[in-house]
């Protein structure tokens, strides 16, 4: 995972609640087997209307996404945190984020910052004219306009996301526990070996 | 005396390998389930950093979610080629990735081939008490046995095949209670989809939701898988339905099951696995069977659930400014004007299948209706997609696919089919489905398609019907 611990720059201003993974990705463009060039196919459905921010000069190339309740909400595809890191989007703000969405942009070194409403509505504003900055470090959001919103994050992410770590890596250091569970396992459930199909 | 413990705290603590300080524990998986699609980047990323499977004796490939769902092999039994380029070089990177990692694979033309979510319970592959994941969101289905599982990311796919472990914290605990005795033409089907628009899409937000009460109790398997199956669709990390003499009866003697001495250990432990009484949710929703009737989505969240004698709703009669704003982009998507009955919907499409309602039962319930009726001349397009081969077969020993195609129906090949538009399975533009399957998000069952999402046998009455109908007045 890349390392990564500020973001600075325009946001697109989306705000809708619940926007689900078919419109972060829609499964046509699922048929991959590469992580890369998924930005082709992001928010296709909204990019559709014409006048989205998407396509707006203005906001060409914003690392920042403003949304509502929910995001991500419905399927478990990564290929909607890799179309939107694809797009150039580093970290998303919004209320609330569905679970597995927050697992995978985490995954994908992709913030999802979780801000009240109220901050939402705010940032919602300052997108439309300036840039926002991020500094996980300190755990805040900030604009030109002297605003500052801090945001929880869970520490071990936390810690994860700024040094860059490799997950599995880490858990690979834990073999002799698993063994030692598996172990125990076999003794305590032996049915749990399934026959083979 | 130890403290009482839900179902769900019960499970967590039995595969708990190790806990940090901050409470994230390395949770063990009993079973992963691998499809074709969300399963390549991960095999790539093992093969990039030279890491083997853990555990491939508890892993089990199936191809399911971009196979097309027409005749699979040709007159001389040999396997016919997928025709979209993309689809065969998934289901060919699955091919391949299986045996050089020594995890089983169903092939896609195998009698036991299916969606995973069918084929695991079916295979007796998913037992109550284990946690089982796939990369997929409605994982949450096999929770109808009593197992712990839920949907992951391909990293998280990468993740358990090397480690066969997660990372995660525990969710909030939250019952919802359905008590009470369902009405006529009532499903499990519509006991989620009233579910959903009582709780909302983000509802279950955190939670593992455990369904209680003496409608999941009176439930069969199937419709327990019904259920769960949707979790994921009011927000919920998993759904749980303690495991009793009914999931027993069902698994028992299914290949991948505990045999001999093994099933009766097992059965001993799954006993002790209900919530114990006194144990607390953090959260408790009851439901009163009363409540529920036949159901239909009318937008484009699972929550926009109406009881088929609905009319479609004004978007400004949401008190929530940002759901009337959803509301309004929902019916212009949608097609659909405020006041309209939903009785009055004429659909052109119909959809029986996905891992919602594709198991014996639903087909069954489905042909109830059908039998002796054909579909109204405006539905351009009816099709049953059977969830696996063996229920494929099980529903043509019954006669049931005589009764689809007579109505009218195509009877195809096990898949995911339209329940997402990956594969040649879609529904036009601008025209309306009535579904089975559990989504009705923008462009999920193609681009511009109209998804309402319906019981089977509702689906089967719109059929006739030429649009939505309540299903009540088709009692055979
Ligand atoms: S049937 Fe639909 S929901 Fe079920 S696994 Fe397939 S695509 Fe996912």
């Amino acid at each position: 995972m890349k390392a990564i611990s500020r973001v600075e720059g325009r946001a697109y201003p989306v705000g809708l609640k619940n926007i689900d993974t078919d419109v972060i990705i829609p499964a046509v463009w699922l048929k991959t087997i590469s992580r890369a060039g998924l930005g082709k196919g992001a928010f296709e459905s909204l990019r559709a209307v014409p006048g989205n921010v998407f396509d707006d000069p203005e906001y060409a190339g914003a690392p920042i996404l403003i949304a509502g309740d929910n995001f991500g909400c419905g399927s478990s595809r990564e290929h909607a945190a890799w179309a939107m890191a694809d797009l150039g989007i580093s970290a998303v703000i919004a209320p609330s984020f569905s679970d597995i969405f927050s697992g995978n942009a985490f995954k994908n070194g992709l913030l999802a910052i979780v801000l009240p409403q109220a901050a939402i509505d705010r940032l919602m504003e300052v997108a439309r004219t300036d840039d926002i900055h991020i500094d996980l470090e300190t755990q805040t959001v900030t604009t030109p306009f002297q605003d500052r919103f801090e945001f929880e994050i869970d520490p071990f992410r936390k810690h994860c996301l700024i040094n860059g770590v490799d997950e599995i890596g880490l858990t690979l250091k834990s073999s002799d526990a698993i063994s030692v569970y598996e172990a125990k396992l076999s003794a305590d459930r032996p049915w749990l070996a399934p026959n083979p199909v | 005396m130890s403290t009482p413990q839900t179902l769900y705290e019960k499970i967590w603590n039995a595969h708990v390998v190790e806990q940090r300080d901050d409470g994230t524990c390395l949770i063990f998986i009993d079973r992963h389930l691998v499809h074709e699609v969300t399963s390549p980047q991960a095999f790539e990323g093992l093969r990039a950093a030279g890491r083997r499977v853990r555990r491939p004796d508890l892993t089990l490939a199936v191809p399911d979610h971009n196979l097309p769902t027409t005749a699979r092999l040709d007159s001389n039994g040999q396997p016919i080629p997928i025709a979209d380029p993309e689809s065969a070089q998934q289901l060919e990177a699955l091919e391949r990735n299986a045996p050089e990692f020594g995890i089983d694979y169903i092939n896609a033309s195998d009698a036991k081939q299916g969606i995973v979510h069918v084929v695991g319970p079916e295979q007796g592959f998913s037992l109550p008490g284990t946690t089982i994941v796939c990369g997929d969101s409605h994982t949450a289905c096999h929770g109808g046995l009593g197992a712990l599982a839920f949907g992951i990311g391909t990293s998280e796919v990468e993740h358990v095949l090397a480690t066969q472990t997660l990372q995660l914290t525990r969710s909030k605990s939250m019952e919802v209670r359905v008590e009470g005795e369902l009405r006529a033409g009532v499903s499990a089907k519509d006991v989620v989809l009233h579910i959903t628009g009582v709780l909302g899409a983000a509802g279950g937000s955190g939670h593992v939701i455990e369904y209680t009460g003496s409608v999941i109790r009176a439930l069969s398997v199937e419709g327990r898988l019904t259920i769960s199956n949707m979790a994921i669709e009011h927000g919920a990390r998993a759904g749980l339905v303690a495991p009793d003499e009914t999931t027993f009866a069902y698994i028992k003697g299914r290949p991948m099951a505990p045999s001999g001495a093994n099933w009766d250990a097992a059965v001993a432990y799954w006993r002790t696995l209900a919530t114990d009484p006194g144990a607390t949710y953090d959260k408790v929703v009851s439901i009163d069977a009363a409540d529920i009737a036949p159901s239909v989505t009318w937008g484009t969240s699972p929550e926009d659930v109406l009881p088929i004698t609905g009319i479609v709703p004004d978007p400004s009669a949401f008190a929530d400014p940002s759901k009337q704003e959803a509301a309004r982009k929902s019916l212009d998507y949608m097609g659909l004007t405020p006041g309209t009955r939903m009785t009055d919907i004429e659909v052109q499409n119909i959809f029986i299948g996905s891992c919602t309602n594709s198991r014996i039962e639903d087909l069954r319930a489905a042909a109830e209706i059908l039998k002796g009726r054909k579909k109204a001349a405006n539905v351009k397009w009816a099709i049953v997609v059977p969830g696996s081969g063996l229920v494929k077969q099980q529903a043509e020993d019954e006669g049931l696919d005589q009764i689809f195609t007579d109505a009218g129906f195509e009877w195809r090949e096990p898949g995911c089919s339209a329940c997402l538009g990956m594969n040649p399975d879609k529904v036009p533009a601008g025209e309306r489905c009535a579904s089975t399957s559990n989504r009705n998000f923008v462009g999920r069952q193609g681009p511009g398609a109209r998804t309402h999402l319906v019981s089977p046998a509702m689906a089967a009455a719109a059929a006739v019907a030429g649009k939505l109908t309540d299903v009540r007045a088709f009692a055979n």
